[in-house]
């Protein structure tokens, strides 16, 4: 028996980045546009693409991540948007992340032809979601006035590897103790420059902006180059 | 949180490079910025290597410090924590030109002499 050194170099992340990158192939020929959508559980994504998806004026579909269950999908299928649910429940309990295989798996059951606009619902958490790059064009993150003005400093990885923050739940900020200043100066110190928008998926306030957004997405991959 | 999922991926890494034999030790260098708890992270490597090559590998981790490098003043500096932007000119346009990293470096395996015997 004899020791033997082997380099190896090699992003421990790379398997994903390739299953990534292939998604993003299939995506491009289909003309279809990407959305990484994250945040904390229970920040409002499900409530917040309800929303917006209605009567958007691009063809959007969803793939709902899940550790376990399909309420979610279900809420997004009753505006008749296509939805295909991703369940994590497998090793240890399920994964915390939607990882790039998991949506590669789930992509025969998209008529990815069919649409303008893809939103990945990712597994509602703050920390692994940010590693794992599952083939999308842009990412955004909610965070709600809930959930306090320290969390950039706590989850910069998060705040960082987004392109867009949306802050939910302002309709609440007269009956907290939260100083929406402070944390908008926590995700300019931790990403500077990052796009932020104020809105209420309970009152559709500021839902417009995003709509916006999401049409901009959807659009801009459309125009021929 | 997510050192199970980095686990697993090295584990998965090293299995590739080791062509089935025994790994004794895994080197990995992980960046600052990538919120690795290195505790952790040993201890969901030990659980995720069992019945794997891995099984009984030492995990060696280097982490490498998070340097940034300001677009408008070329000022480059070490941060330990936020704010990302630049102390000399209060500038927004930075990159992480170290601290990002998370690769397995080398393996170190086993391998069984050759037997010569006759059969």
């Amino acid at each position: 028996m004899h020791r033997t050194h082997v380099k190896v170099l090699e992003g421990v992340l790379d398997a994903n980045g390739t299953i990534a990158q292939a998604n993003r192939d299939d995506f491009d020929r289909a003309g279809v546009s990407v959305v990484n959508l994250m945040s904390s559980p229970g920040a409002g994504k499900t409530t917040l693409l309800e929303k917006s998806l209605w009567g958007l004026g691009v063809r959007a579909g969803v793939l709902e991540g899940d550790v376990r269950g399909s309420l979610d999908a279900e809420r997004i299928a009753a505006l008749h948007v296509p939805v295909v649910q991703i369940e994590t429940d497998s090793a240890f309990g399920g994964e915390c992340h939607l990882d790039a295989n998991m949506v590669r798996s789930a992509l025969p059951a998209l008529e990815l032809d069919e649409l303008d606009l893809l939103v990945i619902e990712n597994v509602g958490n703050l920390v692994c979601p940010a590693e794992f790059r599952v083939g999308e064009d842009v990412r955004a993150m909610i965070i709600s006035v809930t959930e306090g003005e320290d969390k950039p400093l706590k989850y910069p990885l998060m705040f960082r590897a987004c392109d867009l923050v949306i802050v939910n739940k302002i309709d609440l900020l007269p009956h907290l103790d939260f100083d929406l200043d402070k944390l908008l100066y926590h995700v300019e110190a931790v990403h500077p420059g990052v796009a932020t928008m104020l809105v209420s998926a309970r009152t559709g306030e500021g839902v417009g902006q995003v709509r916006d957004w999401l049409v901009g997405v959807a659009t801009r991959e459309a125009v021929p180059a | 949180m997510h050192e199970l999922s980095v686990a697993s991926a090295i584990v998965a890494t090293a299995e590739r490079h080791a062509g089935g034999s025994p790994v004794k030790v895994v080197r990995v260098r992980v960046g600052r910025l990538r919120q690795v708890v290195p505790d952790s992270l040993e201890f969901c490597f030990g659980m995720v290597a069992r019945d794997s090559v891995c099984e009984g590998a030492r995990l060696e981790l280097e982490v490498v410090p998070a340097v940034l490098r300001c677009a408008a003043c070329a000022h480059e500096w070490e941060i330990e924590s936020p704010p990302f932007w630049c102390p000399e000119c209060a500038g927004g346009d930075v990159a992480a030109i170290r601290g990002e990293e998370l690769e397995v470096e080398s393996i170190e395996i086993e391998e069984v002499e050759a037997c010569i015997a006759r059969t």
